[in-house]
């Protein structure tokens, strides 16, 4: 060994020196120092193979040039290169006309014609003609691969970056090189589709048109489309996108590197769900319900609708309004909306999260970790929800992290979850008792605790269950900030911006800025002429208000609370019991068919704005498309119905918004407009730690089952009942209908065969549903997706309730 | 369903405990499904994936690449005739259309009878005792038309020695088991080689 590895390294390229790390490829070196060797199967967030041969150039170590793979040779001090010698322009004609000896040249007709590196790079690097005389290989023209993606094996040039991907980055080694020699191709096995939830960036890194998307398939040519750079808020990941459109008609999202948050890549849902923005089902005017004839809702002028939403908020005073949703929204368009209930209405019932996530002072008030952090901490410790099924790309990153990487991921909960294949722990507790699990564990002698307390922590917190309130995980928090001061957190909350809307203050109780409401800003009393006092109501305390009788109108700001609150019948009751439901949102939901006026929203694509991810960074997000029908962004609704409340918010453009939202958010100070829109900061900017104090309560112990009930548990799965999934027509029969998961044993107890229908009773509701034996199930527990079309677990739960048990029983 | 039977399961469990990584148990245990059916069936390559924890797809890939993992059902004899360049010019071509007259079936496919598979191969490193074939694998040299014949008829009757195809030897090897390297754990690892390193190539 060496007394010391040297830092840099220097190699000369084409005649000038360049730096290098040691034990970085070649390739690696020259993309930085900006000089192009052509490659198809190099990827700089996958291993390096040297499959395709395109990146041979002339390496000279002290023995004389010689042809090498950069992608597969480390560089070297004193490494001399040559990427344009006579020998690498042969090599590179040679492996050209090679790769084009069975792909056809059906360019005209391929989706990647225009923006294929097969094409490029054959008439930059090519021989111009080919010797090749005889026939081409064949195969059957594309075979769908999956319900997303079809496979045209003519056209593969075996690069090996789909299956790469499949098996190092995704986890899902669904799709293999098959049989040898002339016959290699991809393929998956019979019956078992490529069905990964990352299926969609298998298609992005295609560098030929082998791999094609269904839903863009034969939609636009690459010429055609214009693109821009904005966030994704699918989920609350944030993942940067360049989102293309075509004769004003989102065609196709893309995967944008950025270090630190998905390195490229994106889950399906969130590149695919475009398709429900061009949906012929959006709103795209207002509607307002009859009040004689059969109560239909009917199509009305913006005028009328927003007066006589403006008049049922009015007449409900301050405290009999209630405020659901803004997670959709943007920062701007909450912010609006954050100073329109608290200036204007007075209220304080406002709260963006429908009792699924978590507190938000605990969202606020804990220490803070980025997604970076949880990728270098020596220990990630999720207790929360399958990351897999809720945060896709955050699953990803961490499965990276874990496997590449030297972090040790250890997860607590009760059920089988998509983060076991890489954790170094699985420990299965019982249904909302992971602190309890915890306390235990780190009172042991297990070398774990020792791990867990002498190494950096990154814990990523939520919600395990539906069917268990905010409660289980508040105790989590408590035990790891009493026993773990070093560990830091990440939330797991799902909604798109969730994050956003909280630092706007759409929270009972916080303004803008993460700061209390009892404690605001000078500068924010400057901008907001009334404050209310009290605390107001959360989701549950709004829903349960509204049931009885204490709530006249609900402003549902893009909610649903009949399928995403965890208990439906509290929402049915309250829904059907306030005097006036205001919906503003961009489908009829089923809560929005309840409703007495709706608002027609702007969606994503069509507004310009910021958005928020879980770690707390701001990006932009940008309009690419012009709305449907008329269709008005949040923030304007906002402005007209305060307005009409004979109020004013001051606000005329989301640009100054955004400058009020940085005069008096005490987080987003410094974070100016310019810095915001600057292309320097497309990575986001993070926003500064909040400085709320938190006082954590005591643990409870959860309340015991009973022996003949079996413990709910719910999380949510990728493709679920979700709106956008159910408007995107290549996606929404994705989602499997509901199915009960209970272990062998507690069915074989009841006598019920697997696959047949049980009555599933409940203290909310009795109903049929199919049971099915699983032993990944722990005993005296049932597993019920939450929001699955056909009916979720939504109907069981008791939202008042710690933890939920349900009974089953023959028919 | 259930591929392999009961006292297979036994042995395929045996097998995959000699090594430190389940999924190094794959080719063997192709062998032996081979062994039992003859030919790999689909179903044998989705329990093989259940068994060393992996998915059906990586075992269809390993399986497709060696030549003799048959995918599909094949005679039980199995005969391969050499066609690279000594046993062409010594005559493999007649001794293949003899063949395929005799058997009444082209180069590549099985008699109506499933006795017999016939294949064309690539050279079997016999390049002096040309034209040569391989029935399952045992070789014969020199073959003429004349021997060829011979060989299908003895290999009609009961009284020759070469087993059906997929058998790889009429003895079992056992492997006593304190000679089973198994399942290291994590910690007792200090110089691992890089295939067992979680951070090496092999995740």
């Amino acid at each position: 060994m060496s007394d010391q590895a040297p830092s840099e390294v220097t190699v000369t390229v084409n005649g000038t020196e360049i730096e290098a790390q040691p034990g970085e490829m070649l390739i690696a070196a020259t993309d930085r120092a900006g000089i192009h060797i052509p490659r198809f199967c190099y990827h700089e967030r996958m291993s390096s193979v040297g499959m395709c041969r395109m990146c041979l150039v002339d390496v000279d170590t002290g023995r004389g040039p010689m042809l090498q793979p950069s992608c597969m040779v480390p560089v070297a001090d004193g490494m001399v290169v040559d990427t344009e010698s006579d020998d690498t322009k042969r090599a590179q004609e040679g492996i050209l006309e090679f790769l084009l000896v069975n792909h056809p040249l059906d360019c005209p007709v391929c989706d990647k014609g225009g923006e294929c590196p097969l094409q490029d790079q054959t008439i930059a690097y090519g021989p111009g003609e080919s010797r090749f005389v005889e026939e081409k290989r064949h195969f059957e023209k594309p075979i769908p691969i999956s319900d997303l993606v079809h496979l045209d094996r003519e056209r593969c040039i075996l690069c090996d970056r789909c299956t790469r991907f499949a098996d190092e980055i995704a986890g899902d080694p669904l799709i293999q090189f098959t049989e040898r020699g002339n016959s290699t191709q991809v393929l998956t096995f019979p019956d078992e589709p490529f069905s990964s939830y990352f299926s969609g960036n298998t298609v992005q890194i295609c560098p030929v048109g082998a791999l094609t998307a269904a839903p863009y398939r034969f939609k636009a040519r690459p010429w055609d489309l214009e693109e821009t750079e904005s966030t994704c808020t699918t989920c609350s990941m944030g993942c940067r996108i360049s989102v293309q459109s075509s004769r004003n008609e989102l065609v196709r999202y893309l995967g944008v590197d950025v270090e630190s948050v998905n390195h490229g890549w994106l889950c399906d849902k969130g590149r695919f769900n475009f398709e429900a923005i061009n949906s012929d089902e959006r709103l795209t005017v207002p509607l307002v319900r009859d009040q004689e004839n059969q109560r239909q809702l009917l199509g009305t002028d913006w005028g009328s609708a927003l007066a006589a939403a403006a008049e049922a908020i009015g007449q409900a005073g301050p405290q009999g309004v209630g405020i659901i949703g803004g997670s959709r929204l943007t920062n701007e368009d909450a912010y609006a909306w954050s100073k329109m209930a608290r200036s204007v209405i007075g209220t304080d019932n406002i709260d963006a999260q429908l009792d699924d996530g978590l507190p938000a002072e605990l969202v606020l008030g804990l220490p803070p970790a980025t997604i970076a952090d949880a990728c270098e901490a020596d220990t990630v410790l999720i207790v929360g929800p399958d990351l897999k099924e809720e945060l896709a790309i955050l699953h990803l990153r961490l499965r990276g992290a874990a496997t590449r990487g030297r972090t040790k991921v250890v997860q607590i909960g009760p059920t089988a979850t998509g983060s076991e294949s890489y954790a170094q722990h699985s420990i299965r507790c019982q249904a909302g008792e992971a602190a309890k699990t915890l306390t235990e564990l780190l009172s042991s002698s297990d070398p774990l605790a020792q791990q867990l307390r002498d190494g950096s922590v990154v814990t990523i917190l939520g919600r395990a269950s539906m069917a268990e309130s905010a409660d289980p995980a508040i105790s989590v928090a408590a035990v790891i900030r009493a026993e773990l001061p070093h560990a830091t957190f990440l939330s797991a909350l799902r909604r798109g911006n969730v994050r956003g809307a909280l630092d706007m203050g759409l929270a009972p109780g916080f303004l803008p800025g993460r700061v209390r409401i009892d404690n605001p800003s000078q500068a924010l009393l400057q901008k907001w002429t009334d404050i209310p006092k009290e605390q107001g109501l959360g989701t549950t305390e709004m829903l349960q208000a509204a049931a009885a009788g204490k709530i006249e109108t609900l402003v549902l700001l893009g909610a649903d609370p009949l399928c995403d609150f965890p208990d439906r019948n509290l929402a049915a009751e309250a829904i059907q019991k306030v005097k006036t439901v205001v919906a503003i949102d961009n489908f009829v939901t089923s809560s929005v068919a309840q409703a007495d006026i709706v608002l027609p929203a702007t969606a994503y694509g069509e507004q310009n704005g910021t958005t928020t991810n879980i770690e707390g960074r701001v990006s932009r997000v940008i309009q690419k498309i012009t709305p449907p029908g008329s269709t008005r962004d949040d923030w304007m609704i906002a402005t007209e119905l305060a307005w009409r409340l004979g109020g004013d918010l001051g606000l005329t453009s989301k640009d100054e918004i955004w400058r009020e939202i940085e005069q008096v958010a005490p987080s987003h100070t410094g974070i100016t407009l310019e810095r915001v829109t600057s292309d320097e900061t497309h990575e986001g900017i993070l926003v500064q730690q909040s400085s709320i104090d938190l006082t954590l309560p005591i643990p409870q112990d959860t309340p015991i089952a009973d022996g003949y009930g079996l413990r709910l548990i719910s999380g949510r799965k990728l493709w679920d009942g979700a709106t956008a999934t159910a408007h995107s027509p290549s996606l929404q029969h994705l989602a499997e209908p509901p199915t009960l998961k209970v272990h062998p044993n507690d069915l074989q107890r009841l006598g019920i065969p697997s696959g047949s229908e049980v009555r599933v009773i409940s203290t909310r509701a009795t109903e049929n549903l199919t049971a099915v034996a699983d032993s990944n199930i722990q005993r005296g527990t049932a597993v019920l997706p939450f929001n699955q079309p056909g009916g979720g677990a939504n109907r069981f739960i008791d939202a008042t309730a710690t933890i939920n048990d349900i009974r089953i029983e023959t028919l | 369903m259930k591929f392999f039977t009961d006292e297979n399961l036994l042995l395929a469990e045996e097998i995959i405990g000699r090594y430190p990584k389940p999924r190094s148990a794959m080719i063997p245990l192709l062998h032996l499904a081979q062994e039992q059916e003859g030919w790999v069936t689909d179903e044998a390559m989705a329990e093989i994936a259940e068994l060393v924890g992996t998915t059906s797809a990586e075992v269809l890939g390993t399986c497709s690449f060696y030549e003799m993992f048959k995918r599909h059902p094949v005679g039980k004899y199995v005969i391969n005739i050499c066609t690279t360049m000594s046993c062409a010019l010594m005559g493999a071509g007649d001794l293949m259309k003899h063949a395929e007259l005799r058997l009444g079936v082209k180069s590549g496919s099985t008699t109506a009878d499933g006795m017999f598979t016939l294949e064309g191969a690539e050279c079997q490193a016999a390049c002096t005792e040309a034209p040569c074939l391989q029935v399952n694998y045992r070789h014969q040299y020199k073959v003429t038309a004349n021997q060829f014949d011979a060989l299908v008829e003895e290999l009609g009757s009961s009284d020759h020695e070469v087993p059906e195809h997929g058998v790889l030897s009429q003895v079992r090897q056992h492997i006593p088991e304190d000679r089973f390297v198994g399942v290291v754990p994590p910690e007792d690892v200090t110089t691992a080689p890089v295939w067992l390193n979680d951070n090496g190539s092999d995740q």
